[in-house]
């Protein structure tokens, strides 16, 4: 496939790790904030071939393991109503609530269905207008454009029995929050590519001049990653910290307008409290006013929701990167993707669940 | 969940008034909607998320970043 097979190539890999190797002086901390490049780094071993200077610390970039676990809560009540049918993307449905999942509401009966695309939902709530359809809009910036059209798309056919449980977070503020946090490691940031195909990069040269750190926009495939990875040791081994962008083939700095203009004109910015970190100022996307009919919050009871968390789970500690995967007691034991005490061991993004699938818990030999 | 797959732009259509198109993602072929890149033409590669074109892949960019990657290949060939 074109734009995939180049950037995958183990020749170009091997020059780049060569590279790195042969300019890098010192250990540095660098984290990679999308959940998404976590896994590619493992997937293809990359994290075991970097120079062993080359620490990496893995971000809170996956959306389902920062959604709160009150907003889990709430879409299991809302899910286990007979008049519901509920429609998610995939990888909420194992997400742990207080004491149970979405799997657990439609093995108790519950319409649950998963959609690849938000418009999915729209169209099953065309097709069975007796029932309320509710759609669980999570996401980063990258996911806000279509989960946004849905709403919009809901409003111009007229569809009452649609509404949306909004629990939408921003990269930027939760970057910043990493950087102000007392026990901070991270030296230099490995952008989430996809995020910013969606709103550029215009935010971050502030950032990284404020905290002087380095910040490199950064793709998903080995090559991508590696050349990311180069760009910001090449700026911490001179010192320097600017943004800058190594996926030029899908990221301008103003980032995709119209899909900016689409998120501005359906959501408006919010606090949003991030499982397992807290809340941070301004840092999601909730409806604006003008489209509150269409809030599942609204639309239904939820006020006697009592959360709680499992004991065991050390996910605000991962997510922060002030703790990796394998210095959790219950990994792999009491915790596995198969029974996840915290969201990190669901996700095709979490930390914990790529440790787990790609074996980081077996000690190799460095060769 | 940011997943971004390139594909293929091989028919545009309207539907349910969106710009919408078939996308060949090497050989399995799925509807998207083109309402965030209304510059996209049939031909053009589009990153998709989530049944959305967020992106479309600039080839010379392409090009460039992959040429810069083969010159540093070859200054550490140079290295003895």
């Amino acid at each position: 496939m074109k734009y995939l097979d180049e950037y995958r190539d183990p020749a170009k890999v091997k020059s780049l790790l060569d590279k790195i190797q042969s300019i890098i002086t010192r250990h540095w901390v660098i984290m990679e904030i999308c959940g998404g490049q976590t896994h590619a780094f493992l997937q293809h071993g990359l994290d075991a071939m970097l120079p062993s200077q080359v620490e990496l610390v893995h971000g809170p970039g996956c959306p389902v393991c920062v959604t709160p676990l009150e907003q889990i809560d709430r879409a299991i009540s809302i899910a286990s109503r007979p008049d519901v049918i509920f429609t998610s993307y995939g990888d909420m449905l194992r997400v742990p609530g207080s004491t149970k999942n979405l799997f657990g509401v439609r093995a108790q009966g519950g319409e649950v269905r998963v959609v690849y695309s938000p418009l999915e939902a729209v169209q099953i709530a065309e097709a069975n207008p007796a029932k309320q359809i509710v759609f669980f809009a999570i996401g980063f910036e990258t996911t806000a454009p279509a989960n946004a059209m849905a709403v919009l798309q809901a409003r111009k056919k007229n569809i009452k029995n649609f509404s949306v449980l909004v629990s939408h977070v921003r990269v930027p503020p939760a970057m910043e929050a990493i950087f102000r946090a007392k026990a901070n490691r991270v030296q230099a940031f490995l952008a989430a590519g996809h995020v910013c195909a969606i709103m550029g990069f215009h935010e971050y040269p502030p950032l990284a001049e404020k905290y002087h750190v380095p910040v490199v926009v950064t793709g998903f495939e080995p090559v991508d990653l590696l050349n990311g990875l180069l760009a910001a040791v090449k700026q911490l081994e001179s010192g320097r910290a600017v943004a800058e962008n190594q996926y030029q083939r899908a990221v301008r700095f103003e980032g995709n307008e119209s899909a900016q203009r689409a998120i501005r004109t359906v959501f408006q910015s919010v606090d949003r409290k991030w499982r397992g970190i807290g809340i941070i100022p301004q840092s999601g996307w909730g409806l604006r006013p003008e489209f509150a009919e269409f809030d599942a919050e609204k639309r239904f009871d939820l006020h006697k929701i009592l959360s709680e968390e499992s004991p065991l789970c050390i996910a605000g500690e991962i997510l922060q990167g002030l703790k990796k995967p394998l210095q959790c007691a219950a990994f792999g034991k009491e915790c596995t993707p198969q029974m996840p005490l915290g969201a990190p061991m669901v996700s095709a993004e979490g930390a914990c669940a790529a440790y787990h699938t790609y074996h980081r818990d077996v000690v190799y030999e460095r060769v | 969940m940011c997943l971004g797959i390139p594909g293929k732009i091989i028919e545009i259509y309207q539907k349910d008034f969106l710009r919408m198109a078939k996308i060949d993602f090497g050989g399995i072929f799925k509807e998207v909607c083109l309402a965030y890149t209304p510059e996209a033409s049939v031909g053009d590669y589009a990153l998709i998320h989530v049944g959305f074109a967020i992106s479309l892949m600039e080839a010379e960019e392409a090009r460039e970043t992959l040429k810069l990657i083969k010159e540093v290949a070859e200054f550490e060939n140079e290295i003895p």
